[in-house]
């Protein structure tokens, strides 16, 4: 961003970090689905070589990436539905910022429950 | 350059279809049913057995299964324009040159056809008995 806008609607409280969280995140699932596309689309050419790109997704460091793609999904998909909410709710409006906190509610105890399973399967791929 | 911005709730004046506000409603939409297909595939193939699982017989057994084509064919069109139509707002919103602007969009457009033929002919012309194992796990369809 080159030039300060001249008038700010966002004053760095929830409704401009939930928004640059939403963006963060949308990114971030779009160019791991541009991935996902291409690496799954090896199944039409060898198993062999899908075999192997998928041993990747296996490793550990890779497994803790797919933590965070999975708490990314999660706040975005969440968030997304407050977002609906603020447009079609008639209460939508008042309650955006209860509800931003109850996305990050649900998103966090979706990820505790999440984590230590996924943590378990790749852990127990590579003992 | 100054920039006019139009007070937010002023009616529309321009003739023609409003295509904003079909994408508008596309995003909220489609983002409703990925929902639903995104938290699916998620538990079905990360929760379910966990990644270490995931492997070419994995996507066969689901695969020879229609139900499973059309879930992640359904998936494939709504995310990939869902994630393709937000992009084009990030670009929208952040470059600065016209010039710059348009091949981000168009770019953007191209690779997201490009995806959405490539994996809709992958999924949908899947043979699981490219892999001489398969008459192993899948002895009805494999011989
Ligand atoms: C899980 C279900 C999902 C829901 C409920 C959801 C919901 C939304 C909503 C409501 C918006 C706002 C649109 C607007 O402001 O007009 C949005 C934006 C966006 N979404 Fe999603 N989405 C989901 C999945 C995805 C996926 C899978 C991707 C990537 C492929 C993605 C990428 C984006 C991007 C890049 C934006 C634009 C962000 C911005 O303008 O700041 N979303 N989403």
């Amino acid at each position: 961003m080159a030039k300060l806008p001249a008038g700010t609607l966002y004053r760095g409280k929830v409704g401009m970090w939930s928004w640059v969280l939403h963006r963060i995140t949308g990114v971030a699932i779009f160019f791991f689905l541009l991935v996902h596309i291409l690496d799954t689309s090896l199944v039409r050419v060898d198993p062999e070589a899908y075999n192997s790109v998928m041993a990747t997704y296996k490793t550990v460091i890779i497994g803790f990436g797919e933590l965070g793609l999975v708490a990314a999904i999660l706040f975005h998909a969440f968030n997304g539905v407050r977002i609906i909410l603020i447009d079609f709710w008639r209460k939508g409006f008042k309650y955006q910022n209860l509800m931003f906190w109850i996305v990050v509610a649900i998103a966090f105890i979706l990820f505790a429950g999440f984590a230590p399973r996924h943590l378990m399967h790749v852990f127990s791929y590579n003992h | 350059m100054e920039i006019v911005i139009e007070t937010p709730n002023s009616p529309r004046k321009r003739k023609g279809a409003n295509w904003e506000k079909y994408g508008w409603m596309y995003m909220r939409i489609s983002g409703a049913v990925l929902i639903v297909l995104i938290f699916g595939h998620l538990i079905v193939n990360l929760w379910d057995k966990g990644v270490g699982a995931i492997d070419f017989a994995f996507v066969a057994g689901k695969w020879t299964n229609p139900f499973w084509q059309v879930w992640d064919v359904l998936m494939l069109w709504l995310a990939m324009i869902h994630g393709t139509n937000g992009m084009r707002t990030i670009t929208n919103d952040y470059a600065e040159k016209e010039w710059v602007r348009k091949t981000l969009n168009v770019s953007l457009w191209v690779v997201c056809a490009a995806l959405i033929i490539l994996g809709t002919l992958v999924a949908t012309t899947f043979d699981p008995c490219i892999d001489p194992n398969a008459v192993n796990y899948l002895p009805t369809v494999c011989k």
